[in-house]
């Protein structure tokens, strides 16, 4: 099968730092990799700079995305090729309600599809059965974005806005960091929910607990800027167990 | 230098040609004025108070001045109904300086209430004008005496004792001109007990010639009465503004006031509020729109005189390209003010590195048992929420403004009145969009002229 995403020998510093040393890195349709990895390691820059963070210059290598050059592409272009990036740190945009700033994401990608924009009708339909997904109360769809949200409300919102905008390929940036067992569940059962035979999931975090709920084909270390070793799911039970130095030490 | 010269010039050859339509009230007060104008002149650029605005130079243009009082050849507001959708709205129309008479009004006020030409009634009704006419103003600056100086007529509000007037008073003023032109314009409203008003002010310009307009404003909301009074000004980028506003509140009163400079040329707008009854509370706002090389400075002073009244005052400016912003925001608690609760916000983006802004918030407080803070910020926009937005799809232009559309709309949600903060939040939308600026005129009515002509 055609790959959904082919990461090669990808470089990248953020303020003249090189952060990432050569990720190489392929994903295929249906397909869910886990990205591990020490603190330091690189794990969010491959995130951000795989939607087009402003932050960040890639300065070799290439990515092919659904036959596209994706380093080509604006951030927004992205988003509307399916590339969705649930924040570790979801911000909160003051004045601006959950239902406007939905509704200009899913008119702006539809009008990238040269398609018309949603009725007023379908729209608030598809918030409410998206919403139900998550278990989001519907007063914070009716608020400003993410403000005064909890952590568990801020991550639940990052998988009901996936869900409203159905990706292609989706990046978990430690969407389980701040969250309680509850919320874990919660947050996986959306996720696991919205996977299909052709959609392809990269869940990157420091722990086995979100893998329990949402299983891996496929687990990589990140390390230094490099994937240093790709195993199956037996992995990230193993560094639960071992931790990452054994793996350092293997790279030195 | 000595832009007042060729203005007292003025004014000693024709004082006869100014003071004659005029009432004797109007004349009594021109000529106290008159003086200390002549020995003050136009404020210098070391006047604290207009440091980062040179309004001295603003005047030595040669502007024309309907001193004779020529009747307006064309009365534009019959092609320019300045109707708000879902407003009922009493209109009254100043086109340059003269108030335009024979508006046909479409409902009848409360009785006893009174709305005007200022000249008109300080003709046929002295004793009720007499008391507040220029008390407020005579203590003000040179602008101010200047105002009172040339000005020969403008807007009267009375609403009597308990009276509530429903309809929103909507008070249209129109520079319209074929040559360079100055318009000195004076409001004077008056609540007594617990009378109620609401009050839009549009300022509009419909010529792309030189105009410069001095508007002195004074408000008396008597004991347990209530006021909203809203501000709009929609000029061109070839009009100056000189706006001044003096409020005096008496005990249990309300008083809310925005103001909203959505496209100008050169503004200096002061307000000055005094709280002199124990109970008194008053919300004041602006919103500043600023691109090109537009000037807006917003003065304020809230004077708090006697205890336990509360205020709160908000301001915002959104400045881009080479346009400048000042703000100068001074609360003064008064020894006597105690248990006083006052509070101050300023909040400023500045959308380029050529786009300046002063920011001057002042605390002076007097009395020791009171609850006063004040807080004033310069920004851009939020980098990590306009890629947050960027990574759903949003394009980074619709981004941009929907973050400076959020950033706008705390100040218009403090508007009261339904149909008015609708309008304004879709003029403040399309002025983002950069819609307005192609409007020379009205847009409030502007969709509505569109239809017609089509």
């Amino acid at each position: 099968m055609e790959n959904l995403i082919e990461i090669k020998n990808l470089h990248a510093t953020i303020d003249g730092k090189e952060i990432l040393k050569g990720i190489n890195l392929t994903v295929k349709p249906g397909e869910v990799h886990a990205i591990m990895g020490p603190n330091g390691s690189g794990k969010s820059t491959l995130s951000n700079v795989l939607v087009g963070h402003p932050a960040y210059t890639v300065t070799e290598g290439e990515v092919i995305y659904k036959g596209k050059n994706l380093l080509e592409l604006s951030a927004e272009d992205r988003s509307h090729e399916g590339v969705f990036l649930s924040f570790q740190y979801p911000v909160e945009i003051a004045g601006v309600s959950m239902t406007n700033f939905m509704r200009a994401a899913i008119n702006a990608k539809r009008e990238y599809l040269g398609q018309e924009p949603m009725s007023a009708g379908d729209f608030l339909k598809l918030m409410r059965e998206k919403r139900a997904l998550v278990n989001l109360d519907s007063k914070l769809a009716n608020r400003s974005v993410n403000e005064g949200f909890s952590g568990g409300e801020k991550k639940r919102n990052e998988i009901f806005q996936m869900a409203m905008l159905e990706p292609t390929l989706s990046i978990l940036d430690e969407t389980d960091s701040g969250l309680d067992i509850d919320a874990l569940r919660i947050v996986a059962e959306g996720v696991n929910k919205l996977k299909g035979p052709e959609t392809s999931t990269l869940v990157i975090t420091h722990y086995q607990r979100l893998l329990d709920y949402i299983k891996p084909d496929i687990v990589h270390v990140l390390y230094n800027g490099r994937i240093v070793k790709t195993a199956g799911p037996e992995l990230a039970l193993e560094l639960e167990e071992r931790g990452y130095d054994w793996i350092k030490n293997e790279t030195l | 230098m000595n832009n007042e010269q060729q203005y007292i010039d003025i004014f000693e050859q024709h004082r006869e040609l100014i003071e004659k339509p005029c009432a004797t009230l109007l004349n009594e007060e021109r000529r106290k004025a008159y003086s200390r104008f002549k020995e003050q002149g136009f404020p210098a650029l070391n006047d604290e108070e207009y440091r980062h605005s040179d309004v001295s130079k603003q005047f030595a243009a040669d502007y024309g001045m309907n001193l004779g009082r020529v009747e307006n050849l064309t009365a534009p507001y019959e092609s320019f109904t300045c109707d708000v959708p879902n407003l009922k709205a009493h209109q009254e129309f100043i086109i340059n300086d003269s108030y335009l008479k024979g508006i046909d009004h479409k409902t009848a006020l409360p009785q006893g209430v009174m709305v005007g030409s200022l000249n008109e009634i300080a003709k046929s009704n002295p004793q009720l004008i007499e008391p507040y006419y220029n008390s407020l103003a005579q203590d003000g600056d040179s602008i101010a005496q200047f105002n009172t100086t040339f000005v020969q007529d403008g807007i009267v509000i009375y609403v009597p004792k308990g009276v509530i007037v429903e309809d929103t008073i909507q008070f249209v003023t129109i520079q319209s001109t074929n040559i360079d032109i100055m318009s000195n314009r004076r409001i004077l409203v008056i609540l007594e007990e617990r009378a109620s008003l609401n009050m839009l002010v549009c300022d509009h310009t419909l010529s792309n010639h030189k105009t410069l307009s001095t508007q002195i404003t004074e408000v008396f909301v008597g004991d347990g009465a209530s006021m909203n009074l809203y501000d709009l000004e929609e000029t061109s980028e070839s009009n100056t503004r000189i706006a001044q506003l003096f409020v005096r509140q008496q005990g249990n009163s309300r008083f809310n006031h925005s103001n909203i400079t959505l496209t100008n040329g050169f503004t200096y707008n002061r307000t000055q509020l005094s709280m002199q009854g124990e109970g008194a509370e008053s919300d004041i706002s602006g919103l500043v729109i600023n691109d090109k090389h537009q000037h807006t400075d917003n003065r304020t002073l809230v004077e708090h005189k006697v205890p336990r009244c509360n205020s709160n005052e908000l301001y915002k400016y959104i400045l881009d390209e080479e346009s400048v912003g000042v703000f100068a925001g001074k609360m003064l608690i008064q020894p006597d003010a105690q248990h006083t609760n006052s509070q101050q916000t300023n909040r400023n983006l500045c959308l380029t590195k050529c786009a300046r802004m002063y920011a001057q918030p002042q605390l002076e407080i007097y009395a020791d048992d009171v609850k006063c803070s004040h807080g004033s910020t310069v920004g851009q926009l939020d980098e990590n929420a306009l890629f947050y937005m960027q990574q759903r799809g949003i394009p980074i232009d619709e981004a941009r403004h929907l973050l400076m559309f959020a950033f706008a709309g705390e100040v218009i949600d403090k508007i009261a009145i339904e149909g008015i903060r609708n309008r304004l939040h879709m003029l403040v939308e399309k002025r983002f969009r950069g819609e307005l600026s192609r409007c020379n005129g009205c847009s409030l009515c502007h969709e509505r002229e569109q239809k017609k002509t089509n």
